[in-house]
């Protein structure tokens, strides 16, 4: 005899609500273990090179260095110049309102 | 059990047009899992920037001349050892290299003198004397050096100087040391040729963390022409940086959006002659207007639910089984030199259940209005037109 649908759906849902549900508890294993293991190491890392930012972007200073980029750093070669690297359109400007120290544009 | 018989109708007035309903699901899921890939992504590497970031330095205080970034003259770290609450207070010597070999840019960092700590993630050692350097995975991979290989790099007075290598970053630590090459300082002031009383900027060390920015404010009123950065905006920073808001996660964040809002809006504009000729013979044998509403209702509950189901799967295995590959072009940009991201399954569920709420009652809604006005007109009007 055939399965009916409805339980086919149901079946299938609560499969994926499953699966779904193992990917996150595994994670969350993960997790906890890689939090142990690699945060201090890397915390170890910026505290001894006195590190500032993340080497994700090194095509430019001011996507390599985001945090201790000037304030118009895209524009410096020529003012009103596009942007040149794409990394800059993916990097947002950083929010200064509550700026301690820094100097404004 | 009523209930249950309305959903198996349902399920199989979806699977009579079947092809149909099956290239909907694919579209929903493939935009849900590109919208979630995105807060995923963003939200992993938010955090983790937030928690590695921690031990960075308290105040980085750069010389502004004519709006740039500037050499600043060591003799102010005396200055700022004056001021209450400064501990430590050391200039910071590190710059940029251009490798026309490998067509990256490389982050030279010059180490203090003294004994080099043993850090864990690193395989050999940190420079301990003039002439030794140690070098991040992507530099390695892309001079192809190992530790006890040379490094030949062009200096500013263009003449060739070879390093030995004595230690690799391993992998893991590669979203921070990808690029890196450290030195002794002393190797990096004559490779750069920089002044002798200049360092590229100044880290201070303030001993209560309520205080710094009080000192940062102190540093730039005693001397005008300097920017400190705060940790905090330093961590503010990739806050920002990473916030699904920004640049081009939002052009991709909203292409998905738009994409699903156009999905909705073709349900919620009208339903086909077939369907407002099945919702006519269902009232004209019988069935209640509550009952054809329900019937959408599963519908669209079935397709929803199995989208967004289907594409949070997709974008969870996406992320942090396959590094987000699909979506590292993107990020990328045009760095020669890009690390290998083993995301940390940071996971805010707060992000799953907004997204199941914008994905799943918009499309049950989108079904289900359309159907409601049909569903109160005469069967015999709706069976005739």
């Amino acid at each position: 005899m055939m399965m009916k649908k409805h339980r086919v759906f149901i079946i299938m849902t609560a499969a994926e609500i499953c699966v779904l549900l193992v990917l996150i508890l595994q994670s969350q294993v993960l997790l906890k273990e890689r939090v142990a293991r690699e945060i201090p190491q890397k915390q170890e890392l910026v505290k001894e090179l006195e590190l500032t930012d993340l080497a994700i972007w090194t095509e430019a200073r001011y996507t390599r260095h985001p945090s201790q980029a000037d304030f118009f750093s895209p524009f410096q070669d020529c003012p009103s110049s596009l942007e040149h690297f794409p990394a800059g359109s993916v990097v947002a400007a950083p929010d200064r309102r509550e700026s301690s120290g820094g100097t404004g544009p | 059990m009523r209930r249950l018989k309305i959903l198996e109708y349902a399920i199989s007035s979806l699977w009579r047009r079947r092809y149909k309903n099956l290239s909907i699901i694919v579209v929903f899921s493939f935009t849900i899992a590109v919208l979630a890939s995105i807060l995923l992504l963003t939200h992993s590497l938010r955090v983790e920037a937030t928690h590695i970031l921690q031990d960075a330095p308290d105040v980085v205080v750069q010389r502004l001349v004519a709006g740039r970034h500037d050499l600043i003259p060591t003799d102010l770290v005396e200055s700022f050892k004056e001021i209450p609450g400064v501990g430590e207070v050391r200039p910071r010597f590190w710059g940029y290299y251009y490798d026309a070999i490998s067509g990256a840019n490389y982050t030279l960092i010059g180490l203090d003198e003294g004994a080099p700590p043993d850090l864990e993630l690193l395989e050999g050692s940190l420079p301990a004397s003039a002439g030794a350097c140690a070098v991040g995975s992507g530099v390695s991979r892309s001079r192809q050096v190992a530790i006890g290989d040379e490094l030949i790099l062009v200096d500013s007075r263009n003449i060739g100087v070879a390093f030995d290598v004595v230690g690799v970053f391993r992998s893991e630590s590669d979203i921070l040391t990808n690029d890196l090459v450290v030195f002794r300082s002393l190797d990096l002031v004559e490779f750069f040729g920089l002044p002798e009383d200049r360092a590229t900027d100044i880290s201070v060390q303030v001993f209560n963390e309520n205080e710094v920015a009080t000192v940062a404010a102190k540093i730039k009123r005693k001397h005008p022409e300097t920017r400190p950065i705060t940790k905090s905006e330093i961590v503010r920073t990739y806050d920002a940086v990473f916030n699904w808001r920004s640049g081009m996660m939002l052009t991709v964040f909203f292409s998905a959006l738009i994409a699903f809002c156009i999905l909705a809006w073709d349900k919620a504009t009208g339903i086909s002659a077939d369907e407002k000729m099945e919702v006519g013979i269902l009232k004209a044998i019988g069935w209640g207007t509550s009952d054809i509403l329900e019937l959408k209702f599963w519908e669209g509950f079935v397709i929803s639910v199995t989208s967004f189901l289907v594409g949070q799967i997709l974008a969870f295995v996406h992320v942090f089984v396959f590094g987000a590959s699909f979506l590292a072009p993107v990020i990328k940009g045009w760095s020669v030199l890009f690390p290998d991201f083993r995301f940390v399954p940071y996971l805010d569920l707060y992000h799953i259940f907004v997204m199941g709420f914008l994905t799943v009652i918009p499309y049950v809604a989108s079904t289900i209005i359309p159907s409601w006005k049909t569903a109160i007109t005469d069967p015999e009007e709706v069976m005739r037109t």
